[in-house]
């Protein structure tokens, strides 16, 4: 792919986020038309002065709906540039960002918000702080077992990734399973399936600067995780330095998803589903392949949280169903084509 | 500029390589030869750091390699391993393109020296007519090739090759060594084909289980006693009679 083809390519996909981002507002219980979208935004950015739409319009589209459609973007960049930095990390095409135990570790730290009342102090953010907390434990527990002599296995950092995982999703399903509060374990079932209903301007704050400093970072290193995907031996001839390098990506990747997870829940098969699309599109270039990740991630998600406010209406369907049910069958599509191998190297 | 004292590596009961000590001078062509398991690869491993020896010394200019900085010793040293899996699809350019990775700072882009030198490492690689065609769709000849003009965009003084001729039909295989061979650096390659180490390298390091057996010129080496004792084969040493080279006869009493 060309310079020129690539620049354009990331310029229809930013007007194409924002066209889904203007059109998932309009769509919902109240219609709005787009120019009262952009009217109440220049409004509310003080380069109108004044709109025609109504207090209630206002409200709906200021307070309820934008925070939404941007944390939607938001988390679907973040979770799809994680995959794929974790996908070089592991150099394995099946890697998720949940794969070092992230989601299972949020997820029992929910519940024990939901069910047993922990960090009842911290009010409306107990279960964000608790989630994150539970991510990031899960993570360091991953990363200390997979260490071997002072060096981190890839192997080990996979396996171990599932055995923490298997744990910590045990415990969850112990504090559902003797859990006597229906109400709660249908909370916790809908925070695992993941709901971006929480969206307030005042917590887009640290999702958003979170996925600017790894984003930028992640690109800064682009060469280097080119380079991971030649192999350990390659990359360290390369001059990669290697168990630095791998704590890095941890370390961020890791971050990023614990924020993520902790304010959406454990959405589900974005991270995989979206770097081999972009890789069939741009090819395997990090250069490429991390920016349109983010583009590409950010629309889809925006378009699953509109399909999951609207489909069971005025009920709310968990996104990680719709992220599944329509990635699931597209994925498959694409496993049946033979251009593109998944890094099977043949 | 390379030298290596005393080396020994060992896995846990089984010393795999034990006392080896040598030097190479700049721009000599070194072929590493001998059997299966002698251990021509954990020593090439050793020199380009993937693995750490038990103990001894290896010296690059004089410096222990341990304590150079990754990138500036993949500033000095290359290398074309045996087998270079790649995840996901690149195209040629971008490939030869990661050999700069050594010189480019966080947020640096490729530059037109960039540029300049990946085209000249495919040309002499003879692989700048596949520049746009993704790695996946080559044939092993072709692979290899660009893996050394890869290697060859690190501009290093020494590039390691390990069994660079495997899996190449015979014309590559030449083509191959010669392309090397033309090279104006120092070239250390471990290599099977005893014929083809005879006829380009300046020197030659045999090993076995584990020890270097014996180092000298082709002539100095590859006599009808060492092959027997290294490679228990009976051979009849020759001259090629078009290149002048030594030329081995090898046969069984079958």
């Amino acid at each position: 792919m060309t310079g020129t083809r690539f620049t354009l390519l990331l310029g229809a996909l930013a007007a194409g986020l924002l066209a889904s981002m203007t059109f998932a507002v309009m769509v919902g219980s109240v219609d709005i038309t787009p120019r009262l979208i952009w009217e109440v935004l220049f409004f509310k950015l003080g380069i109108l002065l004044e709109t025609d739409a109504s207090n209630a319009q206002t409200v709906i589209i200021w307070d309820i709906r934008f925070p939404r459609v941007v944390l939607a973007s938001i988390v679907g960049a973040a979770l799809a540039i994680c995959g794929a930095a974790i996908q070089a990390l592991v150099k394995n095409s099946i890697a998720d960002p949940y794969i070092l135990g992230v989601s299972s570790g949020a997820s029992v730290g929910a519940a024990s918000v939901i069910l047993l009342g922990a960090f009842s102090i911290m009010g409306v953010y107990a279960i964000s702080l608790a989630a994150f907390l539970g991510a990031i434990f899960a993570v360091v527990t991953v990363f200390f077992l997979a260490r071997v002599n002072g060096r981190i296995s890839v192997i080990r950092l996979l396996l171990a990734g599932i055995a923490v995982s298997m744990v910590l999703s045990a415990i969850t399903n112990f504090m559902l399973m003797m859990s006597k509060q229906q109400g709660g374990i249908q909370a916790v079932m809908h925070w695992m399936l993941g709901s971006l209903a929480g969206a307030k301007w005042s917590n887009l704050a640290i999702p958003f600067f979170s996925l600017l400093l790894v984003f930028i970072l992640l690109l800064m290193n682009y060469r280097q995780l080119n380079a991971m995907l030649l192999g350990e031996e390659t990359a360290a001839t390369l001059g990669v330095n290697l168990d630095r390098f791998r704590i890095f990506i941890i370390l961020f990747v890791s971050l990023l998803t614990g924020v993520v997870v902790a304010v959406s829940g454990s959405i589900g098969f974005v991270g995989l589903i979206i770097p081999h699309i972009v890789r069939m599109m741009v090819g395997s270039n990090y250069k490429r392949v991390l920016p349109i990740s983010a583009l590409i991630g950010a629309i889809f998600l925006v378009w699953a949280d509109m399909a999951a406010r609207i489909v069971l209406a005025p009920e709310e369907m968990p996104i990680g169903i719709i992220t599944a049910i329509c990635g699931g069958p597209f994925f498959i599509w694409l496993l049946r084509r033979k251009r593109y191998s998944f890094g099977d190297g043949e | 500029m390379l030298q290596v004292k005393n080396m020994a590596f060992s896995v846990p009961d089984k010393q795999i390589l034990n006392n080896i000590t040598f030097s190479v001078e700049q721009g000599k062509f070194i072929g590493i030869i001998g059997p299966n398991g002698s251990g021509k690869s954990t020593m090439l491993k050793i020199i380009y750091r993937h693995l750490k020896q038990t103990s001894g010394l290896v010296t690059l200019y004089e410096k222990d390699i341990s304590l150079i900085p990754q990138k500036k010793l993949a500033q000095v040293l290359a290398v074309v391993s045996q087998e270079t899996p790649v995840l996901f699809d690149f195209t040629v350019k971008d490939l030869v393109m990661m050999g700069r990775t050594p010189y480019k700072k966080w947020l640096a882009a490729d530059n037109q020296e960039d540029f300049a030198i990946v085209e000249e490492s495919m040309m002499l690689a003879d692989v700048l007519h596949l520049e746009n065609r993704t790695f996946s769709q080559l044939s092993g000849g072709e692979k290899k090739r660009v893996m050394l003009a890869r290697a060859l965009a690190q501009q290093a003084n020494i590039l390691i090759l390990d069994e660079p001729t495997n899996h190449l039909d015979i014309e590559h295989q030449y083509q191959l060594m010669d392309l090397v061979k033309d090279l104006p650096i120092t070239i250390v390659a471990a290599l099977h084909d005893l014929n083809l180490a005879a006829g380009y390298c300046d020197e030659l390091l045999v090993m076995k289980d584990g020890t270097l057996y014996m180092e000298g010129t082709p002539e100095q080496v590859l006599t009808e006693e060492t092959l027997k004792e290294v490679f228990h084969m009976q051979a009849g040493v020759s001259k090629n009679p078009f290149t002048k080279k030594l030329h081995l006869f090898f046969y069984t009493n079958h």
